[in-house]
């Protein structure tokens, strides 16, 4: 079934901070119609989830990152409920359930990891990965090389072998509950991009270009179906070609290396939905 | 009854923030630990049962990847020592206050009355450690006792089940709301005493004119209808100490001066603000005419001028130096989200988009025993670093642009600047944006946080040297994710036309917030007692002057309350309807059916009398300092490349995010490997457009050991060239100034306060000067006028310090240009003329001298030069432009061969010069008003073109190798080295950090 006006929601308030870029990523790529939408519209139930295709989560500090990154927020999609009693946790996983596309980069990432929504190996939404204060323990604004793994199911990667984007973050440091959990991940190609040398060979576990020491270097993951997808570093920070670090000494195409995400979810959602 | 829930680490996670402590624990007290461990704790002062407990230790309070916890039983085993560091009473705790948030939300219920949680820290040590260095340890590092209590246990004290803890920080609820009655009709003496004894800050002239103002029949007359007497209430003595203080009525800048200059020439100055500061704004709009870019200068929390067809730039500059010496991360966390709502609440509400932070320091290194109650400058650094790095990047707010400057006169008082840009639509809802009206009749709101005793006398305190009795309350933690909520809603309510005016709770908080906003309507009736406080036990006078963070007052068409409130719920605002304005000419506060204060507006606004002070400027001489030519400067340059003024502070910039928002175009690092200098930020607003904001400053106060009048001048061209450097506009420009002085105001115990007032108006008579020939407005700015530290008989007075901040625009972000150095082959060229200036230099500093040659700014001819720069980058002649200033010449052609990865071939014959014969002086002065260019060689007649009849000299190339080489005036060469070498000086001197 193809659907003809792809509609894309950036979720914010309580602290998230890149929902302006994000949805200026989401129009860059095609979506039809993309809307900011503020946390309390879901919960009061103005907002329904599922009038949409593309949810993004967007980096920031969820409620300060006080209780560890994303913690207070999981808990609230957890247990939200709105005024007439629907839960927020089930209008998001009828909307998985609907096969459509969920991106969350940085704290969205952290959200999507705690909530136990990716990986999701065992299928039940259990907590297997965490993201967790990086090895450096600083916060660190840095722009990371990146290694696009083409075997994997993700529908944001397809076609990209490599990017260059900036991490911003304190706790990017991926980690798994268990040596099962990298297997399944290995295994099933979960592990869509990972942080590697200037020239996009293998992966790298040296700082800063692995930045926060994340085990095999894993800056993104999603699920087995491809349609859920966190990463650390911020696609939608590399719109245009002014936004890369060395642009005035590079030749650099108009458009920035983020904006391919997009494209890859919106065309998804127009062809495969 | 109270829970605990202790979260630790699983055995085999890396613990960064203990692995943190314990190397700054190596570093700083040189004591070598086996392991340092953290444990968060979680105590519960509510009714939760086992099971609840269970579920929110598993839940929000732990991860369940890497986190272990225990409930009501210590998680730590096996430690040699134990310390756990948690607030008083009353601080601010933002994880506790998530954490209660967390709570309700897993229990599904609402918050019962007085239910809290607090947060503490455990950390676990391994070592040979005896208790006076756990002592060390817990107050050098871990702890500030100033706002934190800690408990310190031995292996032995906390065998298993025993554990250590600290009590639930409850605030004790207190006495009934009681208004004091206070005599007024007393001696000069005791009028002095009071001042003191409240912390007023205010002199026995102006204490005198508050016993005057209570002595009037018709005062008398109007107090009696509100059951008041001719004594004046606590809370009213506390709202004269706040509105009249330094800190918001700028006395020493409205004074009357009465200024010899240096031949003994005498003259009057009514107002230093109205004729230097507004004066030159008011020149130049003159001169502008219909160009005009001006909005809204000087009247708002933050000035305002002319975007682009839609929007208007806000842009405020602040200091919060007394917070900060005393609480570094509390004060500067306070400062960055202060200045936020600074923005936010100008004209009609702002969107925020950039920050700005520089910060003056004493040396890192510094090895001197410390005065009593001053913490060491490598602890405040690290403090104020962290609380703007919380209050910028949890704000979702890009810090773009900044500084550190280390001179040891900041050991008294850290300077501590944080800037805020934001940017309005021209109208909103068909009204200017930059208007702001308030009705007789309209609701007083107040909006986001709660009230506590927190940042009471902040204001007054501030208007004061840091002394024994500095009072502690004036410290306080800020809430940026309670900012961000309520900026979040602003944004939306502003949208609506819900509100009608809106003003930030800062210095004074509600005294001056309604107090300002009550001008506009011509009075106010507040009932503080509907304010919503933290705990009870808050005095009227209290709540009327507490400084507590993230509130932002409102005034409301009466029609809109219900609306404003209800959206103000949903977005988790509280909001609270406070009273309403009136015309009634009385600034009226009650708290229920007590009168509180009943004060005439217009005395409370205008009745402080003028200061009168005396001003004497003689220019100071020093030695000149005598030492030879070295034949070889390789090491002169990377000595200076290493020094703290000059080196990469790249550490402290990564930590802070400078992309959010997605504009960035100039980033704060640039070059091939994204860590050289820039010299100002471009950032794209809109994102579908290519119009960007250029930001930059100047600052360098060491020149005002010479004379501030230069130094002023100095700091205002540095700006500029900052802001040209990337292709900066002189269209729509304009400038703040941000004072940062030592007491000017001549005493017993301040011999010199003639001098430095001389050294004020030099430095005012300069901003003139020179804003004017730049046609620079000047839209807002900021003084601190005490920054001295005064214990027993020893003073530290800072060296006055003028930061100079300039915002405008570049119509196009392609054109833009950064200061590495681009390819092999490019021609070197230097603009402006280098002269025998190495007064206050880095290089006279080097070798231990200040010497008076300071460097002038010959602004006419420096503005023909910028335009003609303009003109070349904006026809793109320039491949990258670096300015010239701390370690001049030489600094600035290494930072932009190492930052571009090449090297430099150049002839200090070429460079242009006036009275120069020393290498090292033509590498070293720090002549204002030049530049180090690079062009390709195929623009070289074109670049030539636009530079003609200017000074400009073609000194050179850019070479593919990394070797740096430069020849002498002699002809002989003087430096060769590589830039790998420069490059390793310049970034090891900060690189711990």
């Amino acid at each position: 079934m193809a659907v003809h006006t792809v509609k894309a929601l950036v979720v914010t308030g309580n602290g998230t901070n890149c929902e302006m870029e994000m949805a200026h990523a989401c129009r860059l790529g095609g979506a039809d119609e993309v809307e900011i939408i503020h946390i309390y519209k879901l919960l009061s139930g103005e907002k329904k989830l599922g009038d949409y295709h593309f949810l993004n989560l967007p980096g920031g500090f969820l409620d300060g990152d006080d209780l560890g990154s994303a913690k207070a927020n999981a808990a609230r999609l957890r247990y939200a409920r709105t005024p007439k009693g629907h839960s927020i946790y089930e209008e998001i996983c009828d909307f998985i359930d609907a096969g459509k596309l969920i991106l969350g980069i940085c704290n969205g990432f952290q959200l999507l990891a705690k909530l136990g929504l990716i990986p999701s190996l065992a299928g039940d939404h259990g907590q297997e990965s965490t993201l967790t204060f990086n090895d450096s323990g600083r916060f660190e604004d840095r722009w990371a090389y990146l290694k696009v793994n083409v075997q994997s199911p993700c529908v944001f990667t397809r076609g990209l072998e490599k990017l260059y984007l900036p991490v911003r973050h304190g706790e990017g440091k991926f980690v798994v509950r268990d040596d099962g959990v990298l297997d399944g991940l290995k295994k099933n190609n979960l592990i869509a991009v990972q942080y590697c040398d200037p020239d996009y060979a293998g992966p790298t576990m040296d700082y800063p270009l692995n930045p926060n020491g994340s085990i095999e270097a894993i800056a993104g993951i999603c699920d087995k179906t491809g349609r859920i997808f966190g990463m650390m570093p911020h696609a939608e920070a590399y719109l245009h070609y002014t936004n890369h670090p060395r642009w005035t000494r590079e030749q650099l195409p108009e458009e920035g290396m983020g904006v391919e995400l997009f494209r890859n979810a919106v065309q998804y959602i127009r062809k495969e939905l | 009854m109270t829970a605990r829930i202790e979260v630790g680490f699983m055995p085999g996670v890396r613990d960064a923030h203990g692995c943190k402590v314990q190397k700054r624990i190596r570093e700083e007290l040189a004591l070598e630990l086996d392991e340092v461990a953290t444990i968060d704790v979680y105590t519960l002062d509510m009714a939760v049962s086992a099971d609840e407990l269970q579920l929110l230790a598993s839940g929000p309070y732990s991860d369940a990847v890497t986190q272990l916890y225990s409930v009501n039983t210590p998680l730590a085993t096996g430690y040699d020592w134990i310390a756990e560091v948690g607030y008083k009473p009353g601080v601010t705790d933002n994880a506790g206050r998530t954490a209660l948030e967390a709570a309700l939300l897993c229990l599904g219920r609402s918050l019962a009355d007085g239910e809290k949680v607090y947060t503490s820290r455990q950390y676990l040590f391994r070592g040979k450690l005896i208790r006076q260095d756990m002592d060390l340890i817990v107050t050098q590092i871990l702890a500030n006792d100033l706002i934190q209590r800690h408990v310190i246990g031995s292996r032995q004290e906390f065998a298993p089940g025993c554990g250590i803890s600290l009590p639930a920080p409850r605030v004790k609820g207190g006495e009934n709301a009681v208004v004091a009655h206070i005599d007024v009709e007393i001696s000069d003496d005791e009028l002095v005493q009071l001042s003191r004894e409240r912390l007023l800050a205010l002199s026995l002239d102006e204490m005198l004119t508050i016993k005057q103002y209570y002595g009037r029949a018709d005062v008398l007359a109007t107090r009696k209808k509100y059951c008041l007497g001719g004594t004046a209430t606590d809370a009213e003595i506390e709202a004269f100490g706040q509105t009249w203080s330094e800190h918001c009525k700028h006395k020493i800048f409205n004074a009357v001066i009465d200024y010899t200059d240096e031949t003994g020439k005498r003259e009057t100055i009514h107002s230093l603000f109205s004729t230097c500061i507004k004066g030159s704004t008011q020149t130049i709009r003159d001169r502008l005419g219909s160009r005009d870019w001006c909005v809204s200068v000087f009247k708002d929390n933050a000035g305002v001028i002319v975007w682009d067809d839609f929007y208007n730039l806000v842009f405020k500059v602040e200091t919060h130096n007394s917070p900060s010496a005393l609480d570094p991360y509390g004060g500067a966390l306070t400062g960055i989200v202060g200045v936020n709502r600074d923005t936010i609440g100008t004209g009609m509400a702002a969107k925020l988009i950039f920050n700005t932070d520089v910060f003056c320091f004493a040396s890192p290194m510094y090895e001197k025993k410390l005065p009593p109650r001053i913490l060491h400058p490598r602890r405040i650094l690290e403090g104020v670093r962290e609380g703007v790095e919380h209050g910028g990047n949890k704000s979702g707010i890009p810090t773009v642009n900044g500084s550190l400057v280390f001179d040891d006169r900041f050991l008294g008082k850290p300077l501590v600047y944080c800037g805020t840009g934001g940017i309005m639509p021209r109208e909103i809802l068909g009204n200017p944006s930059e208007v702001k009206l308030v009705h007789p009749g309209d609701v007083i709101v107040m909006a986001g946080g709660r009230i506590g005793k927190d940042g009471i006398h902040g204001a007054t305190f501030s208007s004061e040297e840091l002394h024994e009795g500095s009072p502690v309350t004036a410290v306080q933690i800020g809430d940026p994710i309670t900012q961000k909520r309520m900026s979040d809603f602003i944004l939306e309510a502003r949208d609506r036309g819900m509100y009608r005016c809106i003003t930030d709770n800062g210095a004074g908080g509600l005294s001056s917030s309604v107090g300002e906003m009550a001008q506009f309507s011509g009075g106010c009736d507040l009932d503080l007692k509907k304010a919503p406080l933290k705990y009870s036990g808050l005095q009227p006078w209290e709540i009327l002057v507490s400084e507590s963070q993230e509130r932002m007052t409102f005034a409301l068409a009466p029609e809109k309350l219900e609306a404003f409130l209800k959206l103000a719920a949903v977005m988790g605002v509280e909001a609270m309807e406070l009273g309403t304005f009136t015309d009634s000419g009385l600034f009226l506060v009650r708290y229920g059916d007590t009168s509180v204060a009943c004060l005439d507006m217009e005395f409370l606004h205008n009745g402080l009398p003028p200061l009168q002070l005396k001003a004497a400027w003689t220019p100071p001489q020093h030695e000149e300092p005598q030492f030879a030519d070295p034949a070889d400067l390789t090491t002169s340059l990377i000595g200076l490349l290493g020094r703290l003024n000059i080196c990469s502070k790249e550490m402290v910039v990564r930590q802070y995010d400078h992309e959010v928002q997605g504009g960035s175009v100039v980033k704060p690092m640039t070059g091939i490997l994204n860590d050289g200098p820039s010299d100002a930020a471009v950032l794209r607003p809109v994102l579908d457009s290519m119009r960007g904001v250029v930001v930059s400053h100047g600052i360098c106060p060491r020149y005002s050991d010479i004379d501030t009048y230069h130094m002023t001048a100095c700091a205002i061209d540095e700006a500029l060239r900052n802001f040209l450097c990337v292709g900066g506009s002189f269209d729509r420009i304009a400038g703040l100034d941000n004072f940062c002085w030592c007491d000017p105001i001549a005493t017993d115990k301040n011999p010199d306060g003639e001098y430095k007032l001389a050294q004020l108006v030099r430095a005012n008579r300069a901003l003139y000067d020179y804003s004017t020939t730049y046609m620079i407005p000047c839209i807002s700015g900021k003084d601190s006028m005490k920054n001295d530290y005064v214990i027993g008989d020893l003073r530290i007075a800072i060296p006055p310090t003028l930061l100079f901040s300039i915002i405008g625009g570049i119509d196009d972000v392609r054109k833009a240009v950064t200061m590495d150095v681009k390819k092999p082959g490019d021609l070197v060229y230097v603009l402006g003329m280098t002269k025998n200036e190495l007064g206050a230099s880095e290089y006279f500093a080097l070798h231990g001298a200040i010497g008076n040659g300071i460097p002038k700014v010959d602004a006419a001819k420096a503005m023909q030069l910028y335009r003609a720069l303009n003109n070349a980058i904006g026809q793109g002649f320039v491949r990258s432009c670096h300015d010239c200033s701390d370690g001049g010449l030489g600094v600035a052609l290494a930072e932009s061969a190492f930052a571009g990865g090449l090297g430099m071939d150049v002839d200090l014959r070429n460079v242009p010069g006036e009275g120069i014969s020393r290498s090292d002086f033509l590498l070293f002065s720090e002549s204002q008003s030049r530049f180090v260019v690079t062009v390709a060689r195929e623009n070289r007649s074109v670049f030539e073109a636009c530079m003609k009849n200017l000074s400009y000299g073609l000194i050179g190339a850019v070479t593919p190798d990394g070797a740096f080489k430069v020849t002498g005036l002699q002809g002989s060469s003087v430096i060769g080295t590589d830039i790998s070498t420069l490059k390793q000086s310049w970034q090891k001197t900060l690189e711990w950090m």
